[in-house]
């Protein structure tokens, strides 16, 4: 599709705010909907829109298939490390209250950091998805 | 940190995956899977060894109370059945090494690993969340990993196998969500033990009563009861040896615990078997899959097809056991889920061993293997032995119970029938040990000599449990009937 | 209790069943595929049917003290619909595969497939044209 001036030209005039739209939706979520499952969702689609227009191998050069799935990984060793942070600190799996000084800012620190595992993965598996679906064919 | 213990048992295995997924080699992925498994059996004999000497543990996650919060419960039943999980899965770890190298693509082997460590997980999650809600999550968890395993395999039927274990898994699990939420919008918990309480007071109510014909069906899905038991034959048979022999002793096994905990902990004795009367649908059921798989499983012509239509027929045996809804029934059904484990995890892990060398589990293809792969076959016979209920074996002692059981109610065609079915086993048991041992190969093979000692001591080892828990079986009924009486809502 | 207050919940038996339906009735794999997507979406009706309260808004900390519906349905079906993406990817990638191998995603076709193996048990085909024994 790159002989497509519209579709170039609109994509990447879109990209930049579906990303910023992402972290809104991430970091707004303390105060309205949303979270890290759907910011991590509206991430990836602003790379998989990426791909669609300007091809699959193009994609992989910006997003390489390893950063990919170290993404996916990551995610559930911040969620889990997070937890296991506060099994250091003394409380149970996941009490955010020790995180910080006082409980309320444990809190909003430790589902922050959660929420941010969560993006990670929920990026990390939606694009490695993409990539595996649509690279099958041309593997043939 | 031993206060953590309850929370490390899923944490371990779900931080392990993702670096499993990570690493290059297959090698270095194995090594995470072998530590990881190793590490959680640990944590589950010190979790057991806990729950025997001060009772049931309760852990509260991101320190809310428990019927707010999630609650991790570990009594008797969920910590015995972790023991079961991981001692599976630490035998298995070994074994996976060299049979996964030969039976899967190198480049697969470290997302194999992923699978197989987020399947213990998923496993190990639903045994001790105390959480109704939590239990599907992690069931999903166990099961879209198995799926991915049985797909893994070599022939192309083990596709076909994995979708269609897909396909009924998920209804399953849907059912159990819809039975989930049924009882939440009734109680407004999801709490285990809170449920118990307010279902209580609640009494006899549509809504439940159609939440608990949701939730049976759904679990007899997962867990491969008589009609429902179309995924399993096909997903035991093409799915790669190491984890047929890893599913089949634990994921029917999870399964047959979530059903003791819904029926009996959840909605209690009096509701499941007085109102509902359960045990009119199981004990029906569970003859008929001991009758009728014995006879489907001696037709078979593939050995692990064999024994997938005799673990359908073994889950009967559970099944009964829990149908009985006496103490010596439950027992007994307990005692079988921890038996059945270490045999058809014996049983299959020697067919992993012929498929390494001969590269068939057909029955024709075992002409002779008796002299080649002594200690191969010699393991076939054990489990064989053991899964026919030979005395000094851990069958024996399962099936003993359940035969007490159903005198006790006074059923004895019951009896007889489970005295018949063993005949059975006897019968394909032994299709296998005459072509072994009876017949001559076909001409001289020399490159079929002994499975390698990484898969035989694996093997062996759950052999001679198998032996060991036959003769001193002290432990396993103690702690099966304790947790049996805790289940019947009798002060153990 | 009247019939249209409970409009969600027809909509779910109806979902329900249509899923359900197609599931069992479709030979196709990417169409069962869709039945059990449907059929999965019927749930998340159900789950968010029964945390609604009529007038009730988002579950957010506000000034005074507003009706809010029940977020915990909400939260618990999202976890839900993780799961359902995870199933369908995985579904639709045996699917893939499956037609790699057998070059049809009709579950006749593919069961004729499985059966011109004649006496099919002793004969493997090997997915990844990896030889077994190499």
């Amino acid at each position: 599709m790159e002989d497509r001036l519209i579709l170039r030209v609109g994509a990447k005039i879109l990209i930049p705010f579906i990303l910023m739209f992402a972290l809104y939706v991430q970091f707004h979520g303390d105060y309205g909907p949303g979270g890290g499952f759907q910011a991590g969702l509206i991430f990836a689609s602003a790379f998989i829109l990426y791909a669609l227009i300007f091809g699959l191998d193009t994609a992989k050069r910006v997003l390489p298939l390893g950063f990919v799935w170290f993404c996916g990984a990551l995610g559930v060793w911040i969620f889990a490390g997070v937890g296991v942070v506060t099994l250091v600190m003394g409380g149970e799996f996941l009490n955010y209250d020790v995180l910080a000084h006082e409980p309320e800012h444990g809190q909003e620190l430790g589902i922050l950091l959660v929420e941010l595992g969560v993006l990670t993965t929920v990026f990390g598996v939606m694009v490695a998805m993409f990539y595996a679906f649509a690279g099958r064919r041309q593997v043939r | 940190m031993t206060a953590h213990l309850p929370v490390l048992q899923v944490i371990i295995p779900l931080l392990a995956a993702p670096l499993c997924a990570l690493a290059r080699r297959g090698r270095i992925a194995w090594g995470i899977a072998l530590a990881t498994s190793w590490t959680t059996f640990w944590i589950a004999i010190q979790l057991l060894a806990r729950v025997r000497s001060e009772g049931p543990i309760s852990y509260a996650l991101g320190g809310w109370a428990a019927p707010v919060g999630i609650e991790y419960r570990i009594d008797l039943l969920s910590a015995f059945v972790l023991v079961i999980v991981t001692g599976i899965g630490a035998v298995v770890t070994p074994y996976a090494l060299k049979s996964v190298e030969r039976e899967i693509e190198a480049a697969k082997i470290p997302l194999f690993y992923a699978a197989f460590v987020l399947c213990l997980t998923g496993l190990l999650g639903i045994t001790v969340t105390g959480d109704v809600f939590n239990v599907f999550v992690f069931l999903e968890i166990s099961s879209l990993s198995a799926y991915a395993l049985i797909g893994l395999g070599q022939d192309r039927r083990a596709l076909t196998a994995a979708f269609q274990y897909l396909i009924m898994g998920s209804i399953g699990a849907t059912f159990i969500v819809i039975g989930i939420g049924m009882m939440y919008v009734m109680t407004g918990s999801l709490n285990m033990a809170d449920l118990s309480v307010l279902l209580a007071e609640l009494g006899p109510n549509r809504t439940i009563v159609v939440a608990f014909g949701f939730l049976t069906v759904g679990i007899s899905l997962k867990l491969a009861l008589f009609p429902l038991h179309l995924w399993l034959p096909n997903a035991y048979t093409y799915a790669p040896s190491t984890v047929t022999a890893f599913i089949a002793a634990t994921a029917t096994k999870v399964a047959v615990y979530m059903l003791l905990r819904f029926f009996f902990t959840i909605f209690g004795v009096v509701f499941s078997f007085d109102v509902m009367q359960l045990d009119r649908v199981l004990l029906p059921l569970a003859l008929i899959a001991i009758v009728t798989m014995s006879l489907v499983a001696i037709f078979q012509t593939n050995v692990k097809r064999m024994l997938a239509y005799s673990s359908v027929a073994q889950i009967g045996y559970m099944i009964l056991g829990i149908s009985l809804a006496s103490v010596t029934g439950l027992t007994g059904g307990i005692l079988h889920l921890f038996n059945h484990a270490l045999i058809k995890g014996s049983l299959f892990m020697a067919m992993g061993c012929v498929m390494y060398r001969v590269g068939s589990v057909e029955i024709d293809a075992m002409r002779g293997l008796g002299k080649k792969m002594p200690w191969t076959m010699a393991a076939f016979v054990a489990g064989g032995l053991s899964l026919i209920g030979v005395p000094l074996t851990v069958g024996f002692i399962s099936k003993w119970y359940l035969i007490l059981g159903a005198l006790e109610r006074g059923w004895w065609p019951v009896a007889a029938l489970i005295l018949a079915a063993s005949l059975m086993a006897v019968v394909y048991i032994w299709r296998v040990v005459e072509v072994a041992y009876f017949q001559e190969g076909p001409g001289e093979d020399s490159s079929i000599v002994e499975a390698p000692l990484a898969l035989l001591i694996p093997t062996w080892v759950l052999v001679f449990a198998n032996f060991y828990f036959g003769i001193d079986a002290t432990f396993t009924t103690e702690v099966a009937g304790a947790a049996a009486r805790s289940l019947m809502g009798l002060v153990p | 209790m009247n019939v249209m207050g409970l409009m969600n919940y027809w909509a779910f038996i109806f979902l329900m069943m249509v899923g359900f339906y197609i599931l069992i009735s479709q030979g196709n794999l990417v169409k069962k595929i869709v039945g059990l997507n449907v059929f999965q979406t019927s749930v998340f009706i159900l789950y968010i049917s029964m945390g609604k309260i009529r007038g009730g808004t988002a579950p957010i900390l506000t000034e005074g003290d507003p009706i809010y519906s029940n977020p915990l349905p909400h939260v618990l079906i999202l976890t839900a619909i993780v799961v359902g993406v995870a199933t369908t990817a995985l579904g639709l990638s045996l699917v893939v595969r499956i037609h790699e191998a057998y070059g049809t995603v009709e579950e006749d076709d593919i069961h004729d497939l499985d059966l011109a193996v004649a006496g099919g048990e002793d004969q493997s085909f090997p997915v990844s044209g990896m030889d077994a024994r190499a």
